[in-house]
């Protein structure tokens, strides 16, 4: 699923302050009938963490906390089965998970004595049956589980699909008969930055040559895809040369500049892979 | 010195006399008594000559070369003094190292004058930027140049030169009247050492009785006087006359200009516009005069002078070969006469045989000598490139001057197969990541790891930026990236980062500049990247980039200044804005340690006797090996001297007086970077001039002005002057270098001699060298020296200026339009060889003399393959040994500790105590690494020799090498395993004991027994991500706010256990992370399921899930638990008081799902009776509405209350009984 960056920018048009409701996604597929809902899905992620990246510190200042933190109790205080929590979120335009979190932290600060590790509170998130308080934690549930941008949920399911990509692209290579070091043989070997698979022996792809691959079951938007390139793909450039990116779920067409710089982008597995012959060779 | 030249020209002395006399301080036995009475007279001024005479020549074709292409040259007074001599005034020639040649204090004579006019002159084409400029700013008017046309005039107007005055040339700065003719393009010129420009004031008082050496001008601050004295070793202690002070002014601003060079743009600048705007005008204005033989005047003056001329290039008494040819070939184009203001006296005989009249006197006269000179070097002519012979021998001129010399070189043309192509250098391809230098192990800290890690990718990414922006206009090498390179450069805090970060620096400079077409990427010395291999097919694409990449290609004249071409810029600018003290030091170490080593480079040393078609083969492989490693010492050595002369080179004048004494006694403490003066005696001693002399050049040629004054450079130079008199071309003998080395070596070393910083005068030392150049060779007879290394495409690529005499012919072809470059470049690609790397030559006995002399017989390749096999075989051994014998150390080090772990508790103890327990187990088992190493080499090498060798070799040679490969294959790696294997199983055991001990950690379960599915499965099973969605949907509608339409069917419940089960089943796809998420959500499922909270679709009667389905979805629930999941269950959260407290909202509360639930779990052996009890019994600490709690109570009462079964591990077999648990649950 390519998209020009025009048709890219109609569908991020249409995403602008839609809360991460399994709701909105539901509007999302029926306007763009035509599109992949996976590409929907990762396209309306990826727009709603800029967002969110973009207004995440105007909720952390401590009025704001305070002030969501009271709400908050006054909200259970009337009806500890209403989605307080929730709506409070979805009011105020921030991620509900992140709400829940916040609050959490707040509430743990009042009642424990110390204040809460990190690891303590995403523990909390991944178990609410962990949080001391019945109440906030039906609470905080209810807000993961109804959140598809962030929480643990939603984490797990990210990986999952990378994992699950990745899997499918080692069987795409064993299949061609394509015999590739994986990350954790790189690691093993002790290098520093090592893509999901290096081809042992380079192919060629639409005449590219192709040292090294790595899926990324997402779309390819400008943001993340310059953050790749500049953490992961030149990284990989650097140390293995040329090289494959798959986005499973397609990128916007422009972004396919660096062909001749060594990086080629593909939205599925390339079918016409040209090998070294060894008669030539 | 006028004089020897009148007395032979009056042959009274023979040439052959005279250059035996300049050529050697001793008279010659062959001297006849009146020669040498004639010679013996002008002793003192013996050394004088050649620079004399190189200045009598450029002044006597000024008329045909008033702005032609830069004929530069470089001869000083005669009485110079050496350079390094401490305390002499000669250091005041520093601040004139612009001049051609500085100025002697010798008397003027009569033959001086015509000289002087030599400082209008040669101003003409080597300074072309700075005079082009200052032509068109100043000189539209037709005014002079300040200095130049003044002094000019003030020369021609010196009454005792009539005859001079009468071919004065005119005002030259004019370009309209007197465009340059056949003139190099105008751009390149701009980088060309502005020591060209020798304005040339010049003194009234001149005598007539001796000619000045005023082809050079006075430094600052000194004039040339009249101080007599020959041997005056102060000859420019005086004060600038009046009138010169803005000369002075002026040499100091073109001083400037010219030491800021060096540092400027990476790549030679491009043709200014000023520069190139008189182009057009000139090619329509000329119309070149045809020379005729018959209309040459005083043939014989002519002939006697080109033959003196052509025994001093012969017996390399002129310090630059090419540069003479150059100029050579500048009389033979020469398109047209200026004709003197005055018209010419008579000339009569009388006049010819002196030098009172000009030599030139016509076009023909010019063609005429030239084309006598070229008779005599016919032999170098030939062994030009193809390109330019056929342009030489397609020159009508010649042709009809020579006819003979003409077909020779046809001849040549058609025998030659000297095809030279200036390939490009490679494009940039990242220095790949090879985990023996590169991974953890090899730094101090993870600090230190992660941080190289960022410096690798921000060094690219600079490199790339670079790539893309170096080229466009008005891009800052500095502005662009200074910032971030300084920024990289302060994180190298460990010292071991600098060095691994000047690795990479060093191999990428490698990479990118190092060989000519070396495309593959392969760094020397390293073994060839198999990953790069397929990119070095892809030529075209490589090119194109490179192109890209590439300035274009400029020249720089003759006697170009040292430069950055191409990538090389990006380096010099990364050294120069990184400007870090600590890198330079890093990448110093690292330039000389590689130079060290690829110097000492056991090259395979030419046998003469094998001559055979094979051999040649294989010396095609022996010459890239050579070029190769040749082309690559030169790039290494021209950055260690770009860095390590760095300090000392500035803008600002080089010192003088008192205050260079202090600097050189400062310096002197200095030792040298390198050792280059040892390194060169060797190489002269082993006969290996060839590979050492040429990079030793390319380090000078970035010295500071201070360095030639320092003893220890001073010997080298004194070395290298030497060496270059000794390189006589037309000796040639067995066992003496070959002449294509010596060709190139004179090309090098007139290069170097030409450089600014060179002391002008080093060249013309009083102690001139000897032909008696001896080195007392401990090498072998033949040594590299003697073998035939050089070709003209090393040749040309080594002295890319060299290629100026084709453009000059070519432009001689094309007209004088001709621009930049107007030869396509043709690109050869050739691939690059790694070396394999020299066998240690340890232990040598009598066993490994025999083996010596075992080669010795043998076509060289044979000893390269067995070398190699040895040299991979030995390298594979010990990496087999590592996978083999140390992984299998590691796998019982893993047992042991997992053993460990077991007795010792989940602790295990102290990590580093652990370690060394295990080591001290395993590493004794490192001695059989020695017997398995030396049983590996014994298998394999044989074979690999056999296969590498020619099919035809005897048998006993074949076993011989066999065996010599597996006897040196085994040292190598027995050395290595010896040395090492302990530390390398340490290490391994090491890491695999974090490692096991960080899988201890936090996810034990992680870790399950059962992995991959069965060997049917298709792995059609939806993917986990589908399904943890797909629950996720399902508890939040659970869980609400949801529409009141919104709702799941049964079925749907239903098919999405089942296709849980699926998943689960078929693993392909699942990891650790996403089994642990759905394990939780289907336990939240079900407490959903218990609890009646899921809403389901349906008309409004169906609104609560039936029993029965409930059941059925838990029982589905139950069985996945059971039999699917492989990681842990979270099913104490059944009975968290979250999930049940779920049941409290529901009316009317139904409980018997609970306890149905409970009892399958103990039922299953799923969670046991004793750990629900407990759990049952820490929910009626939680608080509960009060009618809520009493009916849990009942309900674990209830639960109690049935009789204990036995433990799950004994139900095992029950389970295949009907299903008692819902009997039990539906009682």
């Amino acid at each position: 699923m390519i998209l020009t960056k025009a048709q890219y920018e109609e569908i991020a048009q249409c995403l602008v302050s839609v809360p991460p409701t399994r709701q909105s996604l539901r509007k999302l597929k029926q306007r763009f009938p035509s599109q992949s809902q996976a590409t929907l899905l990762s396209i309306f992620s990826q727009e709603y963490q800029k967002h969110i990246k973009r207004t995440h510190a105007k909720h952390h200042t401590s009025e704001a906390i305070e002030s969501y933190y009271q709400r908050y109790l006054n909200g259970v205080v009337k009806n500890g089965a209403a989605p307080v929590l929730l709506d409070l979120a979805n009011e105020v335009d921030y991620a509900p998970s992140l709400m829940a979190r916040l609050i959490l932290e707040r509430f743990l600060q009042e009642h424990e004595e110390t204040a809460p590790s990190k690891s303590v509170i995403n523990s909390m998130l991944r178990d609410p049956s962990q949080i001391p308080d019945g109440v906030l934690a039906n609470q905080v549930y209810q807000c993961i589980v109804n959140d598809c941008c962030y929480g643990p949920l939603v984490d797990c399911i990210k990986h999952a699909i990378g994992h699950e990509h990745e899997v499918l692209l080692r069987d795409l290579l064993l299949e061609k008969n394509l015999s590739f070091l994986d990350e954790d043989q790189l690691r093993a070997k002790g290098y520093d930055k090592t893509p999901d698979f290096i081809l042992q022996v380079p192919v060629a792809v639409e005449g590219h040559i192709i040292h090294w691959i790595e899926s990324k079951a997402s779309f390819g938007d400008e943001c993340s895809h310059h953050a790749y390139l500049h953490d992961q793909f030149w990284s990989y450039w650097n140390r293995f040369g040329p090289g494959l990116v798959i986005y499973w779920y397609g990128f916007i067409q422009e972004l396919d500049c660096n062909r001749e710089r060594g990086i080629l982008l593909k939205a599925c597995f390339p079918t016409n892979i040209v090998t070294l012959c060894h008669s030539i060779a | 010195m006028a004089a020897v030249l009148e007395s032979l020209l009056r042959e009274e002395v023979s040439v052959a006399a005279v250059v035996r006399w300049i050529a050697r301080s001793t008279r010659g036995s062959e001297d006849n008594p009146g020669e040498a009475a004639a010679l013996s007279s002008l002793r003192p001024l013996r050394k004088e000559f050649v620079p004399f005479l190189l200045n009598f020549l450029r002044e006597q074709s000024s008329r045909v070369l008033p702005q032609g292409p830069p004929t530069p040259a470089k001869a000083p007074g005669a009485s110079a003094a050496l350079p390094g001599r401490p305390g002499g005034p000669s250091r005041g020639s520093r601040g004139a190292r612009s001049q051609l040649f500085p100025p002697t204090e010798a008397p003027s004579t009569a033959a001086e004058a015509p000289l002087a006019r030599r400082g209008g002159r040669r101003r003409g084409p080597g300074p072309a930027r700075e005079r082009g400029g200052r032509g068109l700013e100043e000189g539209v008017s037709g005014e002079n140049l300040p200095g130049a046309g003044g002094r000019r005039l003030r020369g021609s107007g010196s009454p005792s030169r009539p005859s001079l005055t009468l071919s004065d040339p005119p005002n030259l700065s004019n370009l309209e009247e007197f465009p340059p003719v056949g003139s190099v393009p105008p751009g390149p010129a701009g980088t060309k050492p502005s020591r060209r420009i020798n304005p040339t004031p010049v003194s009234e008082e001149r005598s007539l009785s001796k000619p000045k050496t005023c082809f050079t001008s006075p430094p600052i601050s000194c004039v040339p006087s009249s101080q007599p004295s020959a041997l005056d070793t102060s000859p420019w202690g005086l004060g600038l006359p009046p009138g010169c002070r803005s000369l002075q002014e002026e040499r100091e601003m073109l001083r400037k200009e010219r030491s800021k060079q060096p540092q400027q743009s990476p790549t030679p600048t491009c043709p200014t516009p000023e520069l190139g705007s008189p182009l057009p005008s000139r090619a329509g204005s000329l119309t070149d005069e045809p020379a005729d033989p018959a209309r040459v005047s005083s043939r014989q003056r002519l002939e006697l002078v080109a033959l003196v001329y052509s025994s001093c290039i012969a017996e390399n008494l002129v310090p630059n070969l090419f540069l003479e040819l150059f100029f050579v070939f500048q009389l033979l184009t020469a398109r047209r006469m200026v004709t003197a203001k005055d018209s010419d006296p008579e000339l009569s005989p009388g006049v010819l045989d002196s030098l009172e009249s000009p030599l030139f006197q016509s076009i023909h006269d010019c063609v005429f000598f030239a084309v006598q000179v070229l008779e005599c070097h016919f032999q170098v002519l030939s062994n030009l490139d193809k390109g330019t012979l056929k342009l030489l021998a397609e020159n009508e001129r010649l042709l009809c001057f020579s006819p003979a010399l003409q077909g020779r070189l046809r001849a040549a043309y058609e025998g030659s197969v000297a095809k030279v192509s200036l390939a490009m250098p490679p494009s940039a391809q990242a220095v790949s990541f090879q985990p023996e230098t590169d991974n953890r192990a090899n730094f101090s800290s993870d600090r230190a790891f992660h941080t190289f890690k960022k410096q690798r990718d921000v060094f690219y990414e600079v490199l790339r930026e670079w790539e893309d922006h170096h080229e466009e206009p008005g891009w800052d090498f500095e502005k662009g990236l200074g910032s971030r390179i300084r920024a990289m450069m302060g994180q190298l805090s460990a010292a071991c980062s600098h060095s691994h970060f000047v690795r990479l620096f060093q191999k990428q400079l490698l990479q990118m500049c190092q060989s000519p077409g070396g495309a593959g990427g392969t760094v020397l010395g390293e073994a060839p990247d198999v990953l790069s291999m397929l990119g070095a097919d892809k030529l075209g694409r490589l090119w194109r980039l490179q192109e890209r990449l590439m300035a274009p290609q400029s020249s720089g004249g003759p006697c170009p200044p040292p430069t950055f071409p191409g990538c090389q810029g990006f380096f010099r600018d990364f050294i120069l804005s990184a400007s870090s003290f600590q890198f330079n030091q890093h990448l110093m170490d690292s330039l000389s340690l590689k130079i060290r080593e690829l110097n000492g480079l056991a090259l395979p040393q030419h046998e003469p006797n094998d001559e055979d078609g094979e051999s040649d083969v294989d010396w095609q492989g022996e010459r890239r090996q050579f070029a190769v490693v040749l082309l690559s010492l030169r790039l290494l050595a021209k950055f260690l001297g770009f860095v390590a002369f760095l300090p000392y080179r500035g803008p600002e004048p080089p010192p003088t007086g008192e205050l260079q004494d202090s600097i050189l006694a400062l310096r002197s403490q200095v030792p040298p970077v390198l050792d280059v003066r040892t390194l060169l005696q060797r190489g002269l001693q082993a006969r290996r001039a060839v590979l050492t002399v040429p990079w030793l050049v390319e380090f000078l040629s970035f010295a500071d002005h201070v360095v030639p004054l320092l003893d220890y450079y001073r010997d080298i130079f004194i070395l290298l002057l030497r060496l270059h008199r000794s390189l006589v071309l037309s000796q040639e003998s067995e066992g003496k270098m070959c002449f294509l080395n010596k060709l190139l070596l004179l090309a090098v070393l007139g290069w170097l001699f030409q450089i600014p910083t060179v002391p002008e005068d080093l060249f013309f030392l009083e102690e001139g060298p000897s032909d008696a150049f001896e080195v007392d060779t401990v090498a072998p007879e033949h040594g590299l020296d003697a073998a035939p290394v050089v070709d003209q495409q090393l040749l040309y690529t080594c002295c890319p200026y060299i290629g100026e005499l084709r453009k000059l012919l070519a432009l001689w072809v094309s007209g004088s339009s001709g621009r930049s470059g107007g030869f396509m470049r043709k690109i050869t690609p050739t691939t690059t060889t790694g070396l394999g790397a020299q066998p240690s030559r340890t232990s040598q006995g009598l066993q490994a003399r025999l083996a010596h002399a075992f080669f010795h017989n043998q076509p060289p390749s044979l000893r390269r393959t067995v070398e190699f096999v040895a040299e991979r075989i030995g390298s594979n051994c010990v990496k087999h040994i590592k996978a083999t014998l140390v992984a299998d150390l590691v796998r019982q080090a893993e047992s042991l500790l997992q053993e460990q772990l077991v007795t010792q508790g989940e602790e295990g103890g102290d990590p580093a105590q652990l370690l060394e327990i295990l080591c001290s187990q395993l590493c004794p088992h490192g001695a059989q690494a020695l017997a398995l190493g030396r049983e590996f080499c014994h298998r394999k090498s044989p074979g690999a020799v056999r296969a590498l060798l020619p099919e035809e070799t005897p048998a006993a040679v074949l076993s011989s090498a066999e065996n010599i490969a597996v006897g040196l294959a085994t040292e190598k790696a027995c050395a290595w395993l010896s040395a090492n294997i302990t530390a390398l199983i340490r290490r391994e055991v090491k890491a695999a004991v974090s490692r096991t001990l960080r899988a201890q950690g936090p996810e034990p379960a992680a870790r399950g027994e059962r992995r991959g599915c069965s060997r049917a499965c298709e792995h059609h099973a939806p993917l986990p991500s589908h399904l943890i969605s797909e629950i996720k949907d399902v508890l939040s509608l659970a869980v609400g706010p949801r529409d009141p339409d919104e709702g799941v069917s049964p079925e749907h419940l239903e098919q999405l256990l089942g296709q849980l089960g699926q998943t689960l089943r078929c693993r392909q796809f699942l990891c650790p992370p996403a089994e642990q998420h759905l394990a939780k959500c289907s336990v939240d499922l079900a407490s959903l399921l218990v609890a009646d909270q899921i809403p389901i679709l349906g008309p409004p009667a169906q609104y609560r899930l039936e029993r029965g389905q409930a059941r059925r979805l838990l029982h589905m629930l139950l069985s996945l638990w059971k039999e699917d999941f492989q990681g842990p269950v979270p099913l104490q959260l059944l009975l968290s008081p979250r999930n049940v407290g779920l049941l409290a909202d529901t009316r009317p509360r139904e409980w018997d799902l609970l306890l149905f639930l409970l009892r399958e779990l103990v039922e299953k052996g799923l969670m046991g009776r004793m750990e629900i009890e407990a759990c049952l019994g820490s929910l009626h600490q939680a608080q509960w509405p009060g009618d809520f709690a009493e009916e849990l109570a009942t309900l674990s009462n209830l639960f109690l209350a049935e009789p204990h079964l036995p433990e799950p591990q004994l139900r095992a077999c029950e389970l295949v009984q009907p299903n008692r648990g819902t009997v039990l649950a539906q009682s």
